[in-house]
């Protein structure tokens, strides 16, 4: 059944009405995704696309469709607070996608995840798959395949590249979870490689990092204790100079910490198979899979 | 966001920080004027740039290359830093003489140094102990943490290395704050005592109150003193900002000093294009972070060196396209470039629109390889080959970084 989300999800869009929102809400319906609700605040009772319908409050959404997933396309300055409605109804998944919203309101946000029967996916992320059956974010859903492959990664694109490289090579997905890039996300490497770890699905995990943080050598302490399954690591910004910020709010090698090298020695260390070649991403999980 | 020392204690001092007495000035005269309004008798002049080790730093002007590259590496130098101490008003005067318009280089700096335009003029004190105090997030713990140290003036890194136990670290509770007692916590763990330990507590206080008014990412502290009146003041402040909230910090963002970023950053800024200038030949164009970092990591991985990260966003339009084209050939360094691409929201022909944009305004003076990977792909591919520029398409990213490595080296040879 993957992990977190399959064909029996049902989501609900918070920001249904904006310009992203509406536009990712019809390609969730198209895939497939059981996709039961939108919220607005202030359009209640009208309906997207004329089926779907729209809701004042999470709620009240939660209540009227059964909803226990969010997808959030709320701009930066309103984010935390609809990640928070969204916790408060009592969802069990909210996945922002949001890029740029203030590190002061997600520590916030995370203190109330704590305790909570919330998990968050993001911000500042593609989403979240399970091919064939849900997809609940931006993420282009034809390149995916269904299968066995666990992948979990900070960054979109490159989740695409690497996807693009496994479904190239025959290698189905059973879910792919793109963790975001933001200093504080709801989901780490960590929690990503428990789910697979107990997933029956999932014979075969790629970890795709970059530098900044300690999300990638939290895993590999994790998992050189209780992984039972084979694991392929990349890492992105071998190249990245020290004390720049790469894009990602969260990608920078501060004080000497974070860069990719001590990534590769943690997985190493782990006994992840590591692959210093993007390119190679969806060939070593294939050659991992052939060794076992 | 990076602000100068003499902002950033403008900030402080709205939320009554302790500070010493001063002001910033951008000519010599008015450093003068600045020093005759300060008690004295001595005062202290502070050469303002974004970088740290500005005392141990020397003036590219002043010194041999020899000296700079010793500056670089970290090892005391002969000479006049940028930072001074005056003991007369005519002193003040020939030390902002000599640092304004100066080139500093500093171990953070770089070589190329940076110039100095504006000096600040503080109040000497009488100074009994030097200690750390930081703020900044904890990113494994989702919390503000507040690092302190009796280790003052050298760089808290080393110390962290060398001898762990001698820093504090205290998690702030987002729902409760910071509270007195682990202020206190602090102030003992510094040594202090007596009427010090309150103005150790007040002092975290108003800075932890600072740190969250003004969203910002960093405070630093280095050194915060214990005069020999048992005061506790901030001496010198670094302070930078989380970027995702300057949408609520006017008063931060009137801080911004453009002369202090590298110029086709700021450019780049304007469009909205995420660019940092690296000091390879090949220039880059990807969309999104992780992928443009992976392009970087294959350039190399294949023998030659980036030029530059360039993330043209997720919703890039042909115009972000254009200008983050003209950005990349801009730089003289750059002897080829690769354009890696994998639409998922993007289109391929907008790519492939706004690659011939600029070539037809700008032209084309060095191999291009594109890789192209998405949505409407066939019809960005048909659009470069149909040109009839020079564009060589590539199937994948290995295929994409070999290409043009390969393309810069024939051109090289």
């Amino acid at each position: 059944m993957a992990v977190l989300v399959n064909s029996e999800t049902r989501v609900i869009c918070q920001g249904i009405t904006g310009s992203a929102g509406a536009f990712h809400s019809e390609q969730m319906l198209a895939y497939g995704t059981k996709f039961v609700g939108g919220v607005t605040p202030g359009k209640g009772g009208q309906r997207f696309k004329d089926s779907v319908p729209i809701f004042d409050t999470v709620a009240e959404a939660v209540r009227e469709t059964g909803a226990t997933a969010s997808v959030i396309f709320v701009p930066p300055p309103f984010a935390a607070d609809a990640i928070l409605e969204g916790i408060d109804a009592g969802l069990e998944l909210v996945v922002p996608i949001t890029e740029g919203v203030p590190v002061a309101d997600m520590v916030k946000v995370w203190r109330v995840l704590q305790g909570s029967k919330t998990r968050m996916i993001g911000p500042n992320c593609p989403g979240i798959i399970t091919p064939g059956q849900c997809k609940i974010g931006i993420m282009p859903g034809h390149i995916h395949k269904p299968g066995r492959v666990g992948v979990v990664s900070r960054s979109g694109t490159l989740t695409y590249e690497a996807v693009g490289q496994l479904t190239a090579l025959g290698l189905g997905q059973s879910t792919c979870i793109g963790i975001g890039g933001d200093p504080i996300v709801g989901t780490r490497h960590k929690d990503a490689l428990q789910l697979f770890n107990d997933d029956p699905d999932t014979d075969v995990v790629i970890m795709i990092g970059e530098i900044g943080g300690s999300s990638e050598e939290e895993a590999c302490a994790w998992a050189k204790q209780h992984m039972k399954k084979p694991v392929v690591g990349f890492i992105a910004g071998a190249t990245a100079p020290p004390g720049r910020r790469m894009g990602h709010a969260g990608a920078i090698i501060s004080g000497g910490k974070g860069t990719a090298e001590e990534k590769y020695r943690a997985m190493e260390d782990a006994g992840i198979t590591i692959c210093r070649s993007p390119a190679d991403m969806g060939r070593t999980v294939r050659d991992l899979l052939r060794a076992a | 966001m990076k602000i100068h020392e003499y902002q950033a204690k403008q900030l402080l001092a709205a939320h009554k920080v302790p500070l010493l007495q001063g002001g910033a000035a951008t000519t010599s005269d008015q450093a003068v004027e600045v020093a005759r309004g300060l008690p004295g008798p001595i005062w202290v002049v502070k050469s303002q740039i974004h970088a740290g080790g500005r005392g141990k730093g020397r003036f590219k002007e002043d010194v041999s290359a020899e000296v700079l590259a010793g500056v670089i590496e970290g090892t005391p130098q002969p000479g006049k830093g940028g930072v001074r101490l005056a003991k007369t008003l005519d002193d003040v005067h020939a030390a902002a003489q000599d640092m304004l318009g100066k080139t500093l280089v500093t171990k953070q700096t770089g070589i190329d140094g940076t110039r100095v335009n504006t000096i600040f003029v503080e109040s000497g004190c009488d100074i009994a102990r030097e200690l750390y105090l930081g703020v900044l997030l904890d990113r494994a713990n989702g919390r503000d943490v507040i690092m302190a140290s009796a280790e003052g003036g050298t760089e808290i890194e080393e110390v962290a290395e060398a001898h762990p136990e001698k820093i504090l670290k205290v998690h702030v509770d987002p729902v409760v704050g910071l509270s007195a007692y682990q202020a206190r916590q602090i102030a003992f763990f510094l040594g202090m005592s007596g009427k010090q330990v309150n103005s150790c507590v007040k002092f975290v206080q108003s800075l932890y109150k600072a740190y969250q008014a003004f969203d910002c990412s960093m405070v630093e502290i280095n050194p915060l003193v214990v005069t020999k009146a048992d005061e506790v003041i901030a001496l010198d402040c670094k302070m930078t900002f989380d970027d995702n909230a300057l949408f609520r910090q006017p008063q931060v963002v009137q801080m911004r000093d453009i002369s202090e970023e590298d110029p086709t950053e700021v450019k780049a800024s304007e469009y909205d294009l995420s660019y940092v200038k690296l000091d390879g030949t090949i220039g880059c164009m990807v969309n999104g972070a992780g992928l443009a970092m992976a392009t970087m990591d294959i350039i190399k991985f294949h023998g030659a060196e980036p030029a530059n990260f360039l993330d043209v966003g997720g919703g890039a339009t042909k115009e972000k396209v254009t200008a983050a084209f003209k950005i990349i050939t801009a730089d003289p360094a750059v002897k080829g470039i690769l354009v890696n691409i994998f639409g998922g929201i993007m289109k391929c022909d907008t790519i492939a629109a706004g690659v011939l944009a600029a070539v037809t305004e700008i032209g084309l003076q060095v191999p291009l390889v594109v890789r192209l990977e998405g949505t409407n792909v066939e019809l960005g591919k048909k659009m470069l080959i149909e040109s009839g520029l020079n564009v060589i398409p590539a199937d994948n990213m290995a295929d994409a970084a070999q290409k043009i490595v390969a393309a810069v080296a024939a051109k090289e040879a």
